[in-house]
C-alpha cells in the first residue's frame, strides 16, 4: 500500500518542527533554509499552510529532466532525483507547477520531497497532527469523517 | 556543542563590525543566553553607566538550544542595563529571529556606543552591515518592517526593531521582532533607540549542527515533546486559551489586582479572559480569537492571532488594524484590562496592537495608566495635563487614547512614556506607584499569593513574574502544591525557582516547558546536544550562580537590600474580598530567611563566601 503526506493547515500552528526534522534528515542540520517542506504565514489572515512535493504520478519535473536523474520509487510513489546524475541545470525547478523542487546552492544539485524512504519525518515531527502520512488512497477520510459528523446531526439533535 | 561559538561586536560609534569567539570558558559556568550574556556584561560595562548613554551595551543572545528542535527551541534574551530600573535587564522573546541568527551562524550581537545617524544592523550568514535608516526612523515597527521586506525583496528576512515610542524615549519600550513577539520588559527598546539603531535584520541559512550526539539527542527531544504534549497545561490549557487561560482562575483566588491594585477581584474578569476570546461577536459573528500560534520550535503554541470588532470605535476608521495579529495574553489582558478597570475585550486588544506596532512593554503601560487614573480620580492629575481626555476607571476611550499618546510620545504621552515610579513622583504621589526598583508589577497580587511578594521584592530586573514563578506551586499545585495565602516555605520555594528559572533562561528554550518539565527533562536534551557533562546539578549551580551574578551587578550599579521592598499598598492595605480577604502580604517574615538562604548579609550584600563559590568576577 502506497502512502500520501496528508495536510490540513487548520491544524498547523506555524513552528517549524517539520522544516527543522526535514533539513536534518536530509543535510544534518537544523536548517529551515534547506527543508523540502515549507510552512507558509499568511499573517493578516491568521493562517499557517505546510506546503511540499505532493509526488504526482505524471511528474512534470521527471518529464523535463534531460539527464533521467528523476525516477520513481516504486515501493513509496516518490519521485526521487539521483544526486549522482543531477547536473544541476534548474529545468525541473521551471517545469515543477508547484514550486516544490529547488536548487541547492551548496550541493550544485535540485532537492526535493523523497518521502524519507517511506518513514517521513516532518510528519513524525509535527506536533498537532496538521502533517500525517496516511493511505495514498484515501487522503480525504479526515474531512470526510468531520463532514459525515455534521450531516442531518439536526435529527440527531432532536433525538437526543 | 551547539553554540555557534562565534559573537558578532557592532561599534555604532565607530561604524566598526567585528567578530570574535565565544568565550566557551564562561560558558561552561553561565551556560548561554541570559547568564552568558549577563556575564559579557558585566565584564565590559560599567554598572554605573548611565543606561541611555553610549558607555551601556545592548546584548543580543542566544542560547545553546536555540535553533534546534528541542520543544520551544527559539528563545533569545537581550541584556543591557535599564532606563526604568537602573538594575540589569534581561528580557526574554520568541518569535523567530533567535533560531535565524543562530542559523546564521552567531550566539550573540554585542551592540556599543552610538551611531551618529539612525542605523540598521544588517546580517546575511557571516556578513554583517550597518545600513543609514533614516527613512525607517519615525515609522513604527510594522511600518518598517514592511519596508525593510519591501527593500531587500526577501520574505524569509527576520525583523528586530524598536518602534516610535522608544524613539520618544519611554522608559519602558520594548524591542518588538517578527512584528509581534517582545523583548518586552525594563525598556531595552529604549537604550536600542538611544544608540540610534532601528533595526536589526538578519537571514540565516547555514543551520544549527554540530550535535554532540544526534540518535541521543532526537531520542531525548522526541521523547520530551511527548511530556509536554500529554501534560494538562502544556497539552491543553496553554494551546486552547493561552496564558489567558489564568484570567478567571486568579480572579477567583482573589489575587487579581484590580484598579491600580486597590481591589483584589475585578468584576468584568470573565469579558477580557480567555474564555471570551473565543464568543462570538454580533458584528461578524468571529470571536475575537481567530487561532493559536507557535514560536519557533515550540510545540506547546500558546499564542494568539486575534482580530478586533471592525466595527469597534478604536478602529472603525483605521483599516491597518482590520487584519489579524498577536492578541492578548494574560499579563497584556491583566495590566489594560483589570488594572485600568477596562472590561472592553476589543479596546484592551487595540491597546496591544498599539503596543506591539510602537513596541511598549503592555505592564508597564497599562500598570501606568492605572496609576494615572487613580492620580486623575483624586484630582493630582486633571483635564489640563491631558488636553480635556478624563483619564477615568474603566474608561475604555481613555485606555485607546493613553496607547496612542505614549506610541508616538505626543502631549501627555511623555508623562505616561515615564513609568508609573516617575508619573506618581511627578505628581506628587509616589506612594501610589506599584512598582519595585522602578519597575511596574505584573498579575498576581501578592495579597493573595504571598510568595509573589517575596518574587517581586526580589526580582533582579525589578517586580516581575517571570523570575519565579511560585504561582505554578501555589495556585496550580505544580510541582507540588502550596498555600498561596502563608508565608511559611515560600523563602525557599522562591529560591529553586529563582535557580532554576535563570537556568532555563540560559539555555534558548521557554520558562513555559516547566509546567511540565523540570531540570530532569532539559538536562539529558542538553546534555546530548552540547559538549560537556549537563547533569541537573549543574544547572542548579548554574543557575544559581546567574542569580548572583546579576544580583552582585545591581549592588554595584547603587542599588541595597532596602530596594528588596514592596509599596505599601501591599503591605498596609488589606485584600477587600475573596479568599484573601485581610491579608497583607508579610514580605519582613519572608526577606530574611530568604537572605540566609542566599547566604547573603542580613543587609542583602554577598559575602566572600558566595563570591568564592560561584567563582564570581571580582
Amino acid at each position: 500500500m502506497q502512502r500520501s503526506l496528508y495536510i490540513d493547515p487548520g491544524k498547523c500552528t506555524g513552528c517549524l518542527q517539520c522544516e527543522m526534522a526535514c533539513s536534518f534528515e536530509n543535510e544534518g542540520v537544523f536548517n529551515p533554509a534547506k527543508s523540502r517542506i515549507k510552512v507558509f504565514t499568511f499573517h493578516d489572515e491568521g493562517r499557517f499552510v505546510p506546503y511540499t512535493c505532493t509526488q504526482c504520478d505524471e511528474a512534470w519535473c521527471m518529464a523535463a529532466c534531460p539527464v533521467d536523474a528523476i525516477t520513481m520509487n516504486r515501493d513509496t510513489g516518490a519521485m526521487e532525483v539521483s544526486d549522482a546524475t543531477c547536473v544541476g541545470c534548474k529545468v525541473c525547478t521551471i517545469a515543477c507547477p508547484f514550486g516544490t523542487v529547488n536548487y541547492n546552492q551548496d550541493s550544485g544539485k535540485v532537492i526535493k520531497c523523497d518521502l524519507c524512504g517511506g518513514d517521513p519525518a516532518c510528519a513524525k515531527a509535527c506536533p498537532t497532527e496538521a502533517i500525517t502520512y496516511v493511505d495514498a488512497d484515501a487522503t480525504g477520510l479526515d474531512k470526510m469523517r468531520a463532514w459525515a459528523a455534521k450531516t442531518d446531526n439536526a435529527a440527531a439533535a432532536a433525538s437526543a | 556543542m551547539s553554540w555557534a561559538k562565534k559573537v558578532l561586536r557592532v561599534n555604532l560609534t565607530e561604524g566598526r563590525i567585528s567578530d570574535e569567539p565565544l568565550n566557551m570558558e564562561w560558558a561552561a559556568d553561565y551556560i548561554g543566553q541570559r547568564g552568558l550574556g549577563t556575564r559579557y556584561l558585566v565584564e565590559e560595562t560599567d554598572p554605573k553607566c548611565e543606561p541611555l548613554g553610549p558607555d551601556n551595551k545592548l546584548i543580543f543572545a542566544t542560547g545553546p538550544l536555540t535553533g534546534t528542535p528541542v520543544s520551544t527551541g527559539g528563545r533569545y534574551s537581550v541584556i543591557t542595563k535599564s532606563p526604568l530600573t537602573g538594575a540589569v535587564a534581561c528580557s526574554n522573546s520568541g518569535g523567530f529571529i533567535g533560531a535565524e541568527l543562530k542559523s546564521a551562524g552567531w550566539d550573540m550581537i554585542i551592540v556599543e556606543g552610538k551611531a551618529k545617524s539612525p542605523v540598521m544592523l544588517r546580517i546575511v550568514n557571516d556578513q554583517a552591515e550597518l545600513v543609514p535608516a533614516d527613512d525607517l526612523w519615525g515609522k513604527s515597527v510594522w511600518e518598517a518592517d514592511k519596508l525593510i521586506h519591501e527593500k531587500y525583496q526577501d520574505p524569509q528576512i527576520r525583523i528586530a526593531a524598536v518602534g516610535r515610542s522608544a524613539e520618544a524615549g519611554c522608559l519602558y519600550s520594548a524591542i518588538i521582532n517578527d512584528l509581534h513577539r517582545a523583548a518586552g520588559r525594563s525598556g531595552v527598546g529604549a537604550v536600542m533607540a538611544s544608540k540610534n539603531l532601528k533595526a536589526v535584520a538578519v537571514r540565516g541559512s547555514r543551520g544549527v549542527g554540530n550535535i554532540k550526539d544526534p540518535a541521543r539527542f532526537m531520542q531525548a527531544v522526541a521523547e520530551h515533546k511527548k511530556v509536554l504534549a500529554d501534560n494538562a497545561v502544556t497539552g491543553q490549557g496553554l494551546p486552547a486559551l493561552g496564558t489567558q487561560v489564568l484570567m478567571n482562575v486568579i480572579n477567583e483566588i482573589g489575587a487579581l489586582p484590580t484598579n491600580n491594585m486597590r481591589e483584589v477581584q475585578f468584576a468584568d474578569a470573565n469579558k477580557i479572559s480567555g474564555e471570551a476570546m473565543k464568543e462570538p461577536r454580533e458584528s461578524d459573528g468571529k470571536p475575537n480569537l481567530t487561532t493559536n500560534a507557535a514560536c519557533f520550535g515550540c510545540t506547546i503554541a500558546c499564542g494568539r492571532i486575534s482580530t478586533i470588532d471592525r466595527t469597534h470605535f478604536t478602529i472603525e476608521n483605521k483599516p491597518q488594524y482590520w487584519g489579524n495579529s498577536g492578541g492578548l495574553e494574560y499579563e497584556a489582558a491583566w495590566a489594560m484590562g483589570a488594572d485600568t478597570g477596562v472590561g472592553d475585550l476589543d479596546a484592551v486588544t487595540y491597546a496591544n496592537f498599539v503596543c506591539n506596532e510602537d513596541g511598549m512593554d503592555p505592564i508597564s503601560f497599562g500598570a501606568t495608566v492605572a496609576a494615572a487614573m487613580e492620580l486623575f480620580e483624586m484630582g493630582a492629575i486633571t483635564t489640563k495635563e491631558t488636553g480635556g481626555m478624563e483619564l477615568k476607571f474603566g474608561s475604555a476611550e481613555a485606555l485607546a487614547w493613553c496607547a496612542d499618546q505614549v506610541a508616538t510620545g505626543e502631549g501627555f504621552g511623555k508623562d505616561l512614556g515615564l513609568g508609573s515610579k516617575r508619573l506618581c513622583e511627578k505628581y506628587g504621589h509616589p506612594e501610589l506607584s506599584m512598582t519595585v526598583k522602578g519597575q511596574e508589577f505584573p498579575a498576581y497580587d501578592p495579597r493573595g499569593i504571598q510568595g509573589m511578594g517575596l518574587t517581586y521584592a526580589t526580582s533582579n530586573r525589578g517586580a516581575c513574574h517571570l523570575r519565579s514563578y511560585t504561582v505554578a506551586s501555589e495556585v496550580l499545585g505544580i510541582p507540588e502544591k502550596t498555600d498561596p495565602l502563608v508565608t511559611d516555605g515560600k523563602a525557599g520555594l522562591v529560591k529553586a525557582f529563582q535557580d532554576a528559572t535563570a537556568a532555563v533562561d540560559s539555555m534558548g528554550i521557554c520558562v513555559f516547558t516547566t509546567f511540565a518539565w523540570t531540570l530532569e527533562n532539559m538536562a539529558p536534551q542538553l546534555d546530548a546536544a552540547c559538549d560537556g557533562d549537563w547533569s541537573v546539578e549543574r544547572l542548579a549551580e548554574a543557575g544559581e550562580r546567574i542569580w548572583n551574578l546579576e544580583r552582585d551587578y545591581n549592588m554595584k550599579a547603587g542599588l541595597t537590600g532596602a530596594d528588596d521592598n514592596l509599596p505599601p499598598r501591599l503591605l498596609k492595605e488589606a485584600a477587600k474580598t475573596g479568599p484573601a480577604k485581610g491579608k497583607v502580604n508579610g514580605l519582613d517574615e519572608m526577606l530574611p530567611e530568604y537572605y540566609s538562604l542566599r547566604g547573603w548579609t542580613k543587609d542583602g550584600q554577598l559575602t566572600a563566601k558566595v563570591r568564592e563559590k560561584f567563582a564570581l568576577p571580582a
